[in-house]
């Protein structure tokens, strides 16, 4: 008797569950008006009223440490330094004064992964790829970056006046930067390149000899040859291989809503001339290097 | 020696009794009853666990984003050149690491006066390397060590990860064998004494042997640990298989190759966790049945 009551239990308690289970997972928001690659309206994106993370607020990411020239003092809210101040000019098209910008600490690579994220948009020196493009949304981009060659005054690596100079040396780069696609795509060097984690390792093994030269972005290795390593020279910069040239973009959650309001902002900034005055501001010292053949 | 007599067929012969054939068929079906309802549960558990997973709202994401087949076919090979470093630094770094930290036990278990200040260095160098954080060891050596700039010393990081990995590890080792060495009773060592051994084939012949096989399983516990810590030598550039995973990773910004190099892992160390289970069973069986020393 008591068997039949346990097993209709059984039955009953796992309809019970299976049913719990299928309302607890969430329908998906139905956002009929997915924004990507529509133009921006003034009326589509009401100043300062955003579908934002935190209302009333804009919340920026970035890395921690923050490096110079893109920001100054690794303080990302002082608005020095290029992208810091292109954050700000972002905000304030979109109508959100500079008390109204959080700025929120987002690891490179939390910054692509699935799920909710905790900022509107993220500032990191991203190169926008049609790869990354499945997995997070961009702006438009906010700075044509060229990658360029920097490696001690001593060492033959100085001395290369083309891609193929550099093909017996052992080069270094970050993980997760084009630099590094360079490296492996263009200069396909005999010796496997070191990838770091940080910039930072990668200047010390410079410094060190561990590696002949390293692959950075030309403001970066600005700086690093200004300020940080004065005993290595920009050899100089790589021809964009595609044609096109590589952008930094803002990076959005593939599925949010802002994506094309701050789109529409970069390009505002873009035409007014202010990403160009921000740039004289921030990166001048980034001349032109020797174009490696 | 005479030869037993047969038991005639007729009389001995067991025949179960009702209430016996009754009680196993009772038992029979309860142990089908609970085969049964743990299929069922099971069956239960997996659909519930797959209908709330499938139906989640980010689980198309996901799936494109950590089990993508395309970047696992990119990721495997890459995965398994960098898990060759991998193996290749734990068959070298167990080696020295077990060798060091045998003399370093050996050290700290001299007796007499005349050997204190080995004890004490022995004693330094084990507290220093277990309490100092793996990750700065890495850091000191691999970066420290060449910015010193001494003639004829390495600077390739693999080297010098694998020399940081054996200081770190050797100090635990160390205090493994320490505590086998001390385990062997006093009446073992009396014993040898007595049977005209000297100290150093008492050590050789009468403790080492007992202590060794009593500290296997820890043994290989920190082989394994030591095998997952690998990995951390990419600090200095080198890239192992997580590392490679993760330039795929941050390149395209897919997590699948996160996913097969955590697999390639798993496979590599159950193999190593059998072969445990393995040695501490034969192990209990020989001292069960009261075998060699």
């Amino acid at each position: 008797m008591h068997l039949a009551h346990r097993a209709a239990r059984l039955a009953v308690c796992s309809a019970l569950v299976l049913v719990a289970a299928a309302a607890c997972a969430p329908e998906p928001e139905n956002s009929g008006n997915k924004a990507s690659g529509k133009p921006a309206t003034a009326a589509s994106c009401p100043a300062g009223k955003l579908p934002t993370v935190a209302s009333g607020k804009l919340t920026v990411g970035t890395d921690k440490p923050a490096y110079a020239p893109w920001f100054k003092d690794d303080d990302p809210a002082n608005g020095q330094g290029f992208e810091s101040a292109v954050a700000y000019a972002v905000a304030k098209r979109l109508g959100y004064s500079r008390p109204q910008v959080e700025w929120q600490t987002v690891p490179f690579n939390s910054s692509f992964a699935p799920g909710a994220k905790k900022f509107d948009f993220d500032i990191n020196q991203v190169s926008i790829s049609d790869a990354r493009k499945k997995a997070v949304a961009f702006s438009s981009g906010y700075y044509d970056v060229r990658q360029a060659v920097v490696a001690l005054k001593s060492s033959k690596a100085a001395k290369a006046k083309s891609v193929a100079d550099l093909k017996h040396a052992k080069l270094g780069a970050q993980v997760g930067t084009t630099s590094l696609d360079f490296i492996n795509d263009l200069v396909k060097p005999d010796q496997k390149p070191a990838v770091y984690q940080k910039n930072d390792f990668a200047k010390s093994a410079l410094k060190n000899g561990q590696v002949d030269a390293i692959v950075v972005d030309l403001p970066t290795a600005f700086y690093i040859t200004g300020a940080e390593v004065t005993d290595a020279e920009v050899v100089g910069q790589f021809e964009n291989s595609t044609g096109t040239p590589e952008q930094f973009g803002l990076v959005l959650d593939k599925e949010s809503e802002l994506t094309s309001c701050v789109t529409g902002a970069v390009d505002a900034l873009r035409k007014d001339g202010t990403l160009a005055s921000l740039e004289k501001k921030w990166l001048s010292e980034a001349v032109d290097a020797p174009v490696l053949k | 020696m005479t030869v037993a007599k047969q038991p005639s067929v007729t009389e001995d012969v067991y025949v179960p009794s009702e209430r016996r054939i009754a009680r196993e068929r009772y038992r029979r079906s309860r142990a089908r009853r609970a085969t049964g309802i743990a299929a069922l549960s099971t069956l239960v558990t997996g659909a519930v666990l797959f209908v709330v997973i499938t139906n989640s709202p980010g689980w198309e994401r996901t799936k494109d984003t950590f089990f993508s087949a395309h970047y696992a076919r990119v990721a495997l090979p890459q995965v398994l050149e960098g898990l060759w470093l991998n193996v290749r630094l734990l068959a070298v770094c167990g080696a020295c690491v077990l060798v060091l930290g045998m003399l370093l036990a050996l050290a700290r278990t001299l007796r007499g006066p005349v050997f204190f200040p080995l004890r004490a260095l022995a004693t330094a160098y084990t507290d220093f390397f277990r309490g100092l954080p793996l990750i700065i060891c890495l850091l000191l050596v691999i970066f420290g060590v060449p910015a010193l700039r001494l003639q004829g010393v390495t600077t390739d990081p693999v080297l010098l990860g694998g020399a940081a990995l054996v200081l770190t590890y050797s100090a635990y080792v160390a205090e493994v064998f320490r505590a086998g060495i001390e385990s062997v009773h006093p009446s073992q060592r009396a014993a040898a004494r007595s049977l005209g051994l000297n100290n150093r084939q008492t050590l050789r012949y009468v403790v080492l042997p007992q202590a060794v096989r009593r500290v296997v399983p820890p043994l290989l516990n920190d082989l394994v640990s030591l095998q997952k810590d690998t990995g951390l030598v990419s600090i200095g550039g080198a890239v192992d298989a997580v590392y490679a995973a993760q330039i795929i990773a941050s390149k395209d910004f897919n997590y699948t190759p996160y996913v097969v190099a955590g697999l390639v892992f798993v496979a590599l160390t159950i193999p190593m966790t059998r072969l445990t289970d393995w040695v501490t069973a034969r192990m209990d069986r020989r001292r069960a049945q009261g075998g060699l020393v």
